[in-house]
């Protein structure tokens, strides 16, 4: 019984999360946005208008949820449930700090993988319940480049889990830091299992990882479906892709995905490359940095402000960089991502087999 | 295929870099000046944003701006010119005329007609001035007060006159009464014509 009552409350407490996140980030991108592009963004509600999402998603709650008459009417109220259940069961198996983890599985990752690529469906339903020609472009598009960007993105990820040996989540930010009960190279040949810091994150242990890292976090900005890789709702062509006909609570559903998506996926990227719930504090000499700074709490800070920080990328290129065009957008993923990707799991194994 | 790979990693290195500076460049806000200061132009070259927090900062504009209808009633010789010109019709001029002199303008023009009515819906103004040109005595002009949002439409309508209905009422009987008057004289005098030949 009481165990139930622990399930339910990590589960709210993802949610809740989830939520927070959410109005943060939609927060965080106006001002990034603004400062990038020399205006001020949000300044009147609140200080330095940081209560604007707040005001926003209140607005978005009164808001009358219209189901429009030519909708699919099941798929269409389906949809945002499946897009933001996708999302947020990811969440389930992501460790947080030494021990902290919602649900501890052996194929953690694997999971984490198979659940994100749900939200296809969830997308696709969303666009062919719409009825509308718009939606249903956006949802095709969106399908045909999330199916393309897993390909690379999952053989990144398969030469990380060559070096490390698992798929538990958790043992991949074990042996990042040191915790380890495994030796982690520098580079292959100098032993920092028990110096730790940046130095034993999976993107140093060997040179081709850096590669692997650049390619899932490209893959993943097209997961997520930001830009520039955000053709499935490119506001100057498909008003706004598959969710152009939703409003009040289903619209706030597929907001909270797509903000909880791009933290779930920097999330996964911290976990298998940045040395997840670890400091990035080598111990030196008699300074033992790394031994100070790791431990529960320090674990979720690590974690949250890493993952932050790539979120801020994510924002950073998506105020820099220009759309893809479909064509250029599969080129990049079939004739350039997909054989490095090859390369490095073929690495990844030489690299186990001779040097580990 | 390898050199075009690299272009666009170099390309999107510069640009993001581009876009990085400018994050940090936030923090200097625009200093607000007129168009008559020398280093105008050179505002968008300065670092900074480039907001201009309107309500709370405002872009100086010329003294002699065209922009809302301003009319001196106590200069109006209400000759109406204003009225017949406009091509929107947006002035509308309700006269009663003066028994006797009223006064004098500033510039020395006799006033002889009463405003009772002085409107301009400025809804329907579209800023073309040909009122302000064809005032004989300048009393109509536009002033450099741009920002004018009201909450109700009928805010839009300026009302300049300052009859109120009593005095307009009282003018009216006054004028009546003169010229029943002046047609009882008229009638008098070709009576008398008549009884004459």
């Amino acid at each position: 019984m009481s165990l139930i009552i622990t399930y339910i409350i990590v589960a709210l407490g993802l949610f809740a999360f989830a939520g927070a996140f959410t109005l943060f980030g939609v927060y965080a991108e106006r001002k990034v946005a603004a400062f990038i592009q020399d205006r001020l963004g949000p300044t009147e509600v609140g200080k330095f208008g940081s209560l604007q999402t707040i005001a926003d998603m209140l607005k978005l709650i009164q808001k009358e949820f219209i189901t429009p008459a030519a909708a699919d009417k099941v798929l269409f109220i389906m949809a945002p449930c499946i897009i933001f259940v996708a999302v947020y069961l990811g969440f389930a198996a992501m460790p947080w700090g030494p021990g902290l983890v919602p649900v501890s599985l052996n194929i953690g990752l694997f999971y984490v993988f198979a659940i994100i690529s749900i939200e296809t469906l969830g997308i696709l339903m969303a666009g062919w319940g719409s009825n509308n020609k718009y939606s249903l472009l956006g949802a095709m598009r969106s399908v045909s480049q999330i199916i393309s960007y897993e390909i690379p993105a999952g053989f990144a990820i398969i030469a990380v889990v060559m070096i490390a040996q698992t798929l538990d989540l958790q043992q991949i930010a074990v042996q990042q830091g040191i915790l380890s009960t495994v030796t982690t190279k520098f580079l292959g040949y100098w032993d920092v299992s028990h110096v730790g810091g940046i130095l034993s994150w999976n993107i140093f242990r060997a040179p081709h990882l850096i590669i692997a890292f650049a390619i899932y976090f490209i893959a993943s900005l097209a997961e997520a479906n930001r830009a520039p890789f955000d053709i499935p709702e490119a506001e100057s062509e498909l008003v706004a892709g598959f969710h152009t006909e939703y409003t009040g609570m289903g619209f706030a559903f597929v907001f909270l995905a797509e903000y909880a998506m791009m933290f779930l996926v920097s999330m996964v990227a911290v976990m298998l490359f940045l040395g997840a719930w670890n400091t990035p504090f080598p111990n030196f000499a008699s300074f033992k940095l790394a031994n100070y700074t790791t431990g529960l709490a320090w674990g979720i800070i690590w974690v949250t402000l890493k993952t932050l920080l790539l979120v801020f990328a994510q924002m950073w290129i998506r105020w820099t960089l220009p759309r893809f065009r479909i064509d250029q957008l599969m080129n990049l993923c079939w004739k350039v991502l997909t054989p490095l990707a090859f390369l490095c799991m073929l690495i990844s194994g030489v690299w186990r087999l001779l040097l580990m | 295929m390898i050199k075009g790979v690299l272009n666009g990693l170099t390309t999107a290195a510069k640009g993001l870099s581009l876009t990085f500076k400018h994050l940090f460049a936030s923090n200097k806000q625009r200093v607000v000046e007129s168009v008559k200061s020398d280093n105008y132009f050179e505002q968008q070259n300065a670092k900074g944003t480039n907001t201009i927090q309107y309500p709370l900062q405002e872009l100086p504009v010329p003294e002699v701006g065209r922009y809302q209808l301003d009319v001196e009633i106590d200069d109006c010789i209400v000759c109406d010119l204003c009225a017949k010109i406009c091509p929107v019709d947006c002035i509308t001029i309700d006269s009663i005329k003066a028994t006797e002199l009223i006064g004098l303008t500033s510039d020395g023009s006799p006033k002889r007609i009463h405003a009772a009515t002085f409107d301009i819906d400025m809804a329907k103004c579209m800023y073309c001035g040909l009122c302000t040109v064809v005032c004989p005595t300048e009393c109509i002009v536009m002033t450099n007060t741009y920002d004018k949002s009201v909450q109700e439409l009928d805010l839009l309508t300026y009302k300049f006159s300052d009859m109120s209905e009593e005095l307009a009422h009282e003018k009216r009987q006054v004028l009546e009464a003169q010229q029943a008057e002046k047609q009882a004289a008229k009638l008098a005098a070709m009576k008398k014509k008549e009884d004459g030949e």
